[in-house]
């Protein structure tokens, strides 16, 4: 396990995603939730280390999302897309802090 | 609370015994591992924070930055510009232990070497907005990448905190009372035992001798 290559992909809508192509990502655009479910259940397979998926899209297949917590890979990100900033990657990493600590003691107070 | 099922014995008063050293022990040390766990998770999670704050704001810039070069071009130009990237990624993926958590280690590696390698078109029909576009993407995706690890860490973190903090309270609330209470039960019911079997044997002596006495009187 200690020497291994993987990629990197983002999903997403295209118009948030198409420029991670440049720096060399799989970039792997869908039209719908449908479709990204079954792109994200592929990806997941294999190959890729890293998934960087659009909030919006996170949003709604949240259950296969969820799966993937237990393993080391993929790790799955949530990034804003061009669209806007949703704030769903700040609630996902409260979500954890709530999980481990029992309440949200980094976040209550701020912002 | 003695449960029912717990045989009075001194066997099973030896074995609960030995139960409880390693409960309490194994209480201990998960009660560690909690609190090193915790510690850790909590300097993490900062990070994780800041990290994202700042992820998210490159990444709002780069998209608009995208946003203004698709509006100076053409969509089709734009697409053939990017359509065959000269750059491909590829992550080294490897694991750190943390108190027994499995936490991934990313080291991307790039195939072009060069810095310019991003650019995967000519720039005479491009606009040099999708050149900063390209290039500020670039820029954060370091901190991306990081980013991914810092998160994904902190996940598995909190599920095992949680997993741990479960085995400490079932430890500290079930297991622990429960054969606390056990042994108590049975080291009551051994000396009921004890004592009642002194009572009897006493008993038995007055009567031998009351009757060593009878015979001696009636032999009299």
């Amino acid at each position: 396990m200690s020497f291994m290559y993987k990629g990197v992909a983002v999903v997403g809508d295209r118009d948030s995603i198409y420029g991670f192509g440049s720096i060399g990502l799989s970039i792997f655009p869908v039209a719908d939730a449908e479709e990204g479910a079954k792109t994200f259940r592929q990806l997941c397979k294999g190959e890729y280390a890293v998934i960087y998926i659009t909030e919006a899209l996170a949003a709604e297949i949240e259950d296969e999302i969820e799966k993937t917590a237990e393993a080391m890979y993929p790790a799955v990100i949530l990034i804003p897309g061009v669209y806007g900033n949703t704030g769903r990657g700040l609630a996902e990493v409260r979500k954890s802090v709530e999980k481990a600590v029992g309440s949200d003691i980094l976040f209550s107070g701020k912002d | 609370m003695a449960s029912t099922t717990v045989n009075p014995t001194r066997m099973e008063l030896t074995r609960l015994k030995k139960k409880l050293v390693t409960a309490k022990r194994g209480h201990k040390l998960l009660k560690d591992k909690r609190d090193e766990l915790m510690r850790r998770f909590l300097e993490l999670v900062k990070e994780n924070m800041e990290l994202r704050k700042k992820v998210e704001n490159g990444l709002e810039e780069a998209n608009r930055n995208f946003v203004l070069a698709k509006a100076v071009m053409r969509e089709e130009t734009l697409n053939t510009a990017l359509l065959a990237p000269l750059q491909s990624l590829s992550v080294d993926v490897k694991s750190e232990n943390v108190m027994s958590v499995e936490i991934p280690r990313f080291e991307y590696k790039t195939r072009a070497p060069g810095e310019n390698d991003i650019y995967s078109y000519g720039f005479a029909f491009t606009s040099s907005d999708l050149d900063f576009a390209v290039k500020s993407l670039s820029d954060i995706f370091p901190d991306m990448l990081k980013l991914a690890e810092i998160e994904k860490s902190c996940q598995l973190m909190a599920a095992e905190i949680e997993k741990t903090r479960r085995r400490v309270n079932a430890l500290e609330h079930v297991m622990i009372p429960e054969t606390e209470s056990n042994i108590k039960y049975i080291t009551m019911k051994l000396d009921e035992n004890e004592r009642s079997t002194q009572v009897r044997l006493m008993k038995v002596k007055d009567m031998m001798i009351k009757e060593q006495i009878e015979a001696k009187r009636a032999a009299e």
